[in-house]
C-alpha cells in the first residue's frame, strides 16, 4: 500500500501548493507495448511544457500495466485492451477503482514478408491461421507459393499470452476461440515486424505504427465485400475491420497532476502528436 | 596495549591465564568468528528462504487448480484463455530437455577435450592463454548470447538448413552449449588437476606416451570430477532463461526434430510472471513451474556434490 500512497500524497501537495515551489511531481505511467512509443512522446512533451512534472514511462505490455493497477504500483496503466471484469473486481478489491479513457485508436495491422504475393485476406482465413482447430496450415491452401519458402508452411508470429494485442486478436478474430499451439510468441510488438521482416514463410500481427517498408501489409476484406487496407485513415473511419480503442486507467477519479496530464493528452495539442506516430485520434483534433 | 589478565588473582597456572584472556585481540577473534559463522550458514539460510518462498506463492495451485494428468501429460499451456485455463506442461519440460539435451551434445566433447588440453597437454603461456579465454567466455552475459541467436545464428540457420525459422533447438542448444562450456572446463580442468603428478610419473616410468597417461590413467581417476562437471553444465543449462527465451522461438510445441521451435521452462516463467495478477490461477502455476526447475536444478546439483564426494573418499 505504500508504493500507492506516496504518490498520491505528493500530488496533493502539489495541487495546494500551486505547484510552484513544490518538488517535482512524478507520474507513473506503464503497461501496453503497442502505446509506448506514444506515451514517451506525451511524456517528452509534456515535459517541456510543465517542467514540474515528471512522467516515467515503460512498456511491457497491456498485462504490465493492468496488473499494475491492480496491485497499485502505478498511476497511469496503458492497454490495447479493455479491463475484463475480473480484473476490474480485482482492483476494486485492493482498493483502486479504475477509470477509463480512450486516448486513440489503433489499426491492428497483418504482416507479411515482402516477398509474399498475399495482397488480400479476409477474417476467416486469419482464423483458420490462427485459430486452435483452423485448418489452414500452409500457403498454398491460400493458393499462392512463397518465394524462398520452400517448406511452404505458414509460420504463425504471435504475442505472449498477456499481451493487449492478443487478446484483442483473439477476441476480434478468433471470437475468443483459443490461438492454435505452436505459434512464435515474441515478447514486443516491434519483435514480431522484426521477424515476419526476415522470415519468408511467416505472418504476424501488430499495431499499424510498427509497420516498415520492409514487409507487406494485406487489406482485410470488410463485411460489405470491399477490401480495406490499415490505414490511419480508416481507422479513424472505423472502416478497417480490426481498429481498437487504446486505453488509459487511472485509480479512481484522477485529480491534480494526474487529471492535468489526462486532459493535456486528450487535447488537440496531445492528440496531434498519437496522430503524428500513426495512430488515430479520439477526438477529431485539428493538426497541421 | 592491551591488557592481560595475569596469574595474582586467580592465583592458577599459565594454562588457565590464556583461557582468561578478554583483550582486544580476544573480542576481534569471536566477532570474526561469529561473522564467518553467519556469512557460512548464510546461503543455507538463503536456500531454505528461497525454497519456502516459492513453495508459499505455488502452494496454492497444487491444492486447487493442479491437475497432475494435464500439468505433465498436456502440451496446452493456455493460461489466460477465455474458455478454459489449462495448465500444460509437458511442451514447455519437452523444451527445456530438448533445448539443454542438443547442449550437452554441443558442449560436452568441446569441454572435456578443452579441459584435458589445458591440463595434460598445453604448456606455460598457450596454457594460461587458454584458462584466461575459457573464463573470459564465461563472463559474456546471456543477453549478448540471445542476440547472437536471434540475430547471427538466425538467417544462417535458414539459408543453411532451408527450414522456415531459424529460431529453434539448434539455435539455441547451440548458444546454451557455448554458454556452459566455460564451465564445464574449468571444473573438468580442476578434476584433472586433482590427480596426484606421482600417477602420471609412474605411468610415463613404464614407458606410456602422453596420450596413453592421460586416457588410461589421469581420464579415470578423475573421473568422479568430470561427471560432476557436465552434471553442473547440465544445471547451468538447465536455467539458463534469456539466451533461451531469443533464441528458442518460443513455441509451445512437442518437438518432433531440431529444427522445430520450443518454449523452455525458466523462458515462459521470463515472459509472464511480470503480467500476471499477484495471487491469481496464472501467477501460482507460474511459481509451479519454478517450483519444479528447484526440485531439478537441486538434484542435479546434489548429484554432482555427491559424485565429487565420491572421488574423495576413496
Amino acid at each position: 500500500m505504500m508504493t500507492r500512497i506516496i504518490p498520491f500524497v505528493v500530488v496533493i501537495a502539489v495541487a495546494c501548493g500551486g505547484g510552484a515551489n513544490a518538488a517535482r511531481t512524478l507520474i507513473q505511467n506503464k503497461g501496453s507495448d503497442t502505446l509506448v512509443n506514444v506515451a514517451q512522446a506525451w511524456a517528452e512533451a509534456y515535459g517541456v511544457l510543465r517542467p514540474d512534472v515528471a512522467i516515467a514511462v515503460s512498456g511491457g505490455g497491456s498485462g504490465t500495466g493492468i496488473s499494475a493497477m491492480i496491485n497499485g504500483t502505478v498511476d497511469i496503466a496503458n492497454a490495447s485492451r479493455q479491463m475484463r471484469e475480473s480484473e476490474l473486481e480485482a482492483a476494486r478489491t485492493n482498493g483502486n477503482d479504475p477509470v477509463e479513457f480512450v486516448v486513440g485508436y489503433d489499426a491492428l495491422a497483418i504482416f507479411l514478408h515482402p516477398d509474399n504475393p498475399v495482397t488480400e485476406m479476409s477474417i476467416d482465413q486469419l482464423a483458420g491461421i490462427y485459430g486452435d482447430g483452423g485448418t489452414i496450415e500452409t500457403w498454398s491452401q491460400l493458393g499462392v507459393s512463397v518465394p524462398g519458402c520452400a517448406s511452404d508452411e505458414i509460420i504463425r508470429v504471435s504475442r505472449q499470452n498477456n499481451s493487449g494485442t492478443y487478446a484483442y486478436f483473439r477476441a476480434s478474430v478468433l471470437g475468443d476461440n483459443d490461438f492454435k499451439l505452436g505459434s512464435r510468441d515474441m515478447h514486443g510488438s516491434k519483435d514480431v515486424v522484426d521477424l515476419v521482416e526476415n522470415t519468408p514463410c511467416a505472418i504476424g500481427y501488430s499495431g499499424l505504427a510498427y509497420a516498415t517498408e520492409h514487409t507487406s501489409m494485406p487489406c482485410l476484406v470488410s463485411a460489405d465485400g470491399g477490401c480495406v487496407a490499415p490505414t490511419v485513415a480508416t481507422a479513424i473511419a472505423r472502416t478497417y475491420p480490426i481498429a481498437r480503442p487504446l486505453f488509459m486507467y487511472t485509480a479512481g477519479q484522477p485529480t491534480g497532476a494526474i487529471r492535468e496530464y489526462l486532459d493535456w493528452v486528450l487535447s488537440a495539442d496531445g492528440q496531434c502528436i498519437i496522430l503524428e506516430l500513426g495512430y488515430a485520434p479520439a477526438t477529431s483534433a485539428e493538426c497541421a | 596495549m592491551p591488557t592481560r589478565t595475569t596469574g595474582e588473582t586467580s592465583g592458577s597456572s599459565g594454562v588457565a591465564l590464556d583461557i582468561d584472556r578478554r583483550d582486544l585481540a580476544w573480542y576481534v577473534d569471536k566477532a570474526v568468528a561469529g561473522l564467518v559463522f553467519v556469512a557460512g550458514i548464510s546461503a543455507i539460510i538463503f536456500i531454505i528462504g528461497i525454497f519456502v518462498f516459492i513453495t508459499r506463492e505455488g502452494i496454492g495451485f497444487l491444492t486447487s487448480a493442479f491437475d497432475f494428468k494435464e500439468f505433465f501429460g498436456s502440451p496446452a499451456w493456455r493460461p489466460t484463455s477465455e474458455r478454459k485455463a489449462t495448465y500444460g506442461a509437458l511442451a514447455l519440460i519437452a523444451g527445456t530437455a530438448s533445448v539443454t539435451g542438443l547442449a550437452m551434445i554441443v558442449s560436452v566433447p568441446f569441454s572435456l577435450g578443452a579441459a584435458i588440453f589445458i591440463g595434460e597437454f598445453a604448456t606455460g603461456k598457450t596454457r594460461e592463454a587458454l584458462k584466461i579465454l575459457v573464463e573470459l567466455l564465461a563472463a559474456i552475459p546471456s543477453v549478448v548470447w540471445g542476440f547472437i541467436g536471434l540475430s547471427i545464428m538466425n538467417p544462417l540457420i535458414i539459408e543453411t538448413f532451408d527450414v522456415p525459422i531459424g529460431l529453434n533447438i539448434l539455435n539455441s542448444g547451440i548458444i546454451l552449449g557455448l554458454m556452459a562450456a566455460p564451465i564445464m572446463t574449468t571444473i573438468a580442468e580442476d578434476a584433472l588437476k586433482a590427480v596426484p603428478d606421482s600417477y602420471r610419473e609412474a605411468a610415463e616410468a613404464l614407458g606410456a606416451t602422453r596420450w596413453q597417461v592421460t586416457r588410461r590413467v589421469v581420464i579415470p581417476a578423475a573421473k568422479n570430477g568430470l561427471v560432476a562437471a557436465v552434471l553442473l553444465g547440465v544445471g547451468r543449462g538447465f536455467g539458463e532463461t534469456m539466451a533461451v527465451l531469443m533464441a528458442s522461438g518460443h513455441s509451445v510445441n512437442m518437438p518432433t526434430s531440431v529444427f522445430d521451435s520450443v518454449r523452455a521452462l525458466t523462458a515462459t516463467i521470463a515472459a509472464e510472471l511480470g503480467e500476471t495478477a499477484m495471487g491469481s490461477d496464472h501467477y501460482r502455476a507460474l511459481f509451479t513451474l519454478g517450483i519444479l526447475l528447484f526440485v531439478v536444478t537441486f538434484v542435479i546439483n546434489l548429484t554432482a556434490d555427491l559424485v565429487v564426494r565420491g572421488i574423495r573418499k576413496r
